[in-house]
């Protein structure tokens, strides 16, 4: 490693040499120079950080507060002629006892705890055998970190595929390995299944995700607390919960946080796997959203729908991550 | 290294880890390696039952999915001269002609532009506003950082509904720059929280020397830091590009035709008589194996990407 001062010093070499950046500093005229150069960090700081700030609140923060305003009328998109008329609260007195929104919340809970249930299940499993350090484990967790990495909406299409009842991967090794008959079952077109459906796809995708995290936690633990404990004949078992589950718990936390926004505001892979369907058995509440959005156009209404979703993930996240800080400070 | 260890585990602990894990890995890269080989089957093959595990592989759902084709009658196909290219033979077997390229083509080709273009502009904003956030008194700083990760929770349809109208006033639904624009927005909190991690990685005594020796701010930052940021730079824009390549919701509601990218595209392939699944097959592969390629080469820096560097090894 080079020290810091031989280092400046190797890169003022570099500064002298006549490289065309350089060509084209020396061409700029020496006003410009001498301002850029006589900036505070101060005002460094703020140009630097300008440029990202505007985008956002161009891009995120001026749509917000446009789809706040939104929400108090009963403005439709594909009208956009129409006079626009205030009504106040009234959408949102709609969609708080709309019936329907709470059986989307319901189909929203279902896949929420579900996916979370299995992948962290099966994600930490996972995370603690390759802690095992066996040989080739590098290998076989990046073979299994893929599927996370591919777009949801083009592999969710093509596990319709993989679902169909008569040719489909999926039903055929359910029928290899239970002998119940590929033909005889729906995943995607019955109702009590679809649900499952999706389920299953979320949970083969986003597993890796909590298992590398996971791995992560448990290659934070230092060996000389096992070997503390081994001292002290601490059985593997009372090693497992008094050491390993605790240290790896503000990482599981982490990864439900992350698997929970993302798993509440899920749209593409499920929209390309069941659209919704059959029914509405299936029917999310970002699909939801968007059908009264893009397809309704009832846009007043959507935004008042979008706002209570955001305060939604917003506060049960705020509450979630006091919660996670309280952990890790243990 | 003892003989007798607590914590490195025994060897027949290793062997059955390692069995199950190798199980888990082949079960879960199954529907992978099906895409693949899906897109050299025929048709028939691809939905035969038994799904065929061997078979002759063909080209067919490749020529499919980059022309369109019209059904001709077999005496019209007989008077026409015979094929020249071997495409033209896969496709005249079905008796059917080629029409002209699909818009396959297109599609991938916005996906390279919009994907490429978001991320050099997020890098690019993300960097300076990093650097910032790690080596500057920046008023409010860990409410701007907060800000900046907030903008992450919005549904995406929840966002797209004033996205919609505004794009729509400004004239930048469909397009290129509107869709580049967006996903910057969207990306520019996963760069800036990235790249800032990186940077505060490298210790400021590297700076200060150079400050020392006369350089400016703008000199150091140039010829010292970003140099050595550059491997946190890459891997950062690589996580940029797979989000906008792989990004569905926004592309699916905003764009229709001459903007679209590939993931709204690749599940309206059809073919004559239902889904043309090799062709489907043969789109999904060209377009997940760039991704697949890139998380092989990114695999030390995955775990900080996906957790917005939350989690660093």
């Amino acid at each position: 490693m080079v020290g810091p001062l031989a280092f400046a010093t190797l890169s003022r070499g570099t500064l002298m040499s006549d490289t065309p950046i350089e060509r084209v500093a020396k061409a700029t005229p020496p006003t410009v120079g001498r301002w850029i150069r006589g900036l505070s960090d101060r005002t460094i700081a703020w140009l630097f950080v300008a440029p990202t700030i505007f985008l956002l609140l161009a891009i995120n923060i001026f749509p917000l507060i446009w789809t706040v305003n939104l929400s108090f009328t009963n403005f439709r998109a594909n009208r956009p002629n129409k006079e626009i008329e205030y009504i106040g609260l009234q959408n949102y007195e709609r969609i708080l006892t709309d019936g329907d929104i709470w059986l989307t919340m319901q189909a929203t809970a279902h896949f929420l705890f579900w996916t979370l249930f299995f992948q962290v299940l099966i994600g930490f499993t996972l995370a603690w055998l390759i802690n095992r350090k066996f040989r080739g484990n590098d290998l076989w967790t990046t073979i299994i970190v893929l599927p996370m990495m591919l777009s949801p909406a083009v592999v969710g299409n093509f596990w319709t595929f993989l679902y169909q009842p008569q040719i489909g991967l999926f039903n055929y090794v359910v029928e290899f390995f239970t002998g119940t008959p590929a033909s005889s079952f729906q995943m995607i077109g019955d109702v009590s299944l679809a649900p499952w459906s999706i389920v299953i796809v979320d949970t083969w995708m986003w597993t890796p995700f909590v298992m590398l995290i996971c791995l992560a936690g448990l290659r934070s633990i230092p060996d000389y607390i096992y070997e503390a404990a081994a001292i002290d004949r601490a059985s593997k078992w009372r090693q497992f919960w008094t050491i390993t589950l605790p240290m790896v718990l503000p990482f599981l936390m982490l990864a439900v946080l992350f698997r929970g926004i993302e798993n509440f505001k899920m749209f593409d892979l499920v929209v390309q796997l069941t659209g919704g369907g059959p029914g509405s058995v299936t029917e999310l509440t970002s699909i939801n959203l968007k059908r009264e959005a893009f397809e309704k156009w009832r846009t007043g209404y959507a935004s008042a729908y979008a706002i209570i979703l955001f305060v939604t993930v917003f506060g049960l996240a705020s509450i979630y991550v006091k919660a996670l800080n309280k952990v890790k400070e243990r | 290294m003892s003989d007798y260890s607590v914590t490195e585990p025994s060897l027949r602990q290793k062997w059955v880890a390692g069995a199950l894990v190798v199980t888990y890995a082949l079960i879960t890269i199954l529907p992978l390696i099906w895409i693949l080989t899906t897109g050299f089957k025929t048709p028939t093959d691809a939905i035969s039952y038994p799904p065929k595990v061997i078979f002759e592989p063909s080209l067919e759902g490749y020529v499919n999915l980059f022309t369109t084709r019209t059904r001709v009658s077999p005496e019209a196909l007989a008077a026409l001269p015979p094929p020249e290219t071997w495409y033209e033979e896969i496709v005249r077997n079905r008796d059917m002609v080629i029409a002209g390229p699909s818009r396959y083509g297109e599609r991938f080709l916005n996906s390279i532009i919009i994907g490429f273009g978001s991320t050099f502009l997020s890098i690019f904003l993300g960097t300076l506003a990093a650097y910032a956030f790690s080596r500057f008194k920046v008023p409010l700083k860990d409410d701007l950082l907060f800000f900046i990760l907030s903008t992450r929770m919005m549904p995406p349809i929840a966002v797209a509904i004033p996205i919609f109208l505004m794009f729509r006033t400004l004239g930048l639904s469909d397009t290129h720059l509107g869709m580049i624009l967006l996903y910057t927005a969207v990306n520019i909190s996963l760069a800036v929280w990235l790249l800032k991690g990186f940077i505060d990685e490298i210790p400021r005594e590297y700076e200060e020397a150079a400050l020392i020796d006369g350089y400016t701010r703008f000199q150091a930052f140039r010829k010292v830091v970003l140099p050595q940021a550059a491997t946190g730079i890459a891997s950062t824009a690589i996580f940029c590009l797979i989000f906008a390549w792989n990004e569905y919701a926004f592309a699916v509601l905003l764009t229709s035709g001459t903007a679209q990218t590939a993931p709204p595209f690749i599940p309206t392939i059809i073919g004559v008589g239902g889904q043309d699944w090799p062709a489907v097959a043969a789109g999904a592969s060209l377009f997940l194996l760039p991704v697949m390629i890139f998380t092989i080469l990114l695999r030390k820096h995955l775990l900080r990407g996906i957790t917005f560097g939350a989690v660093r090894k």
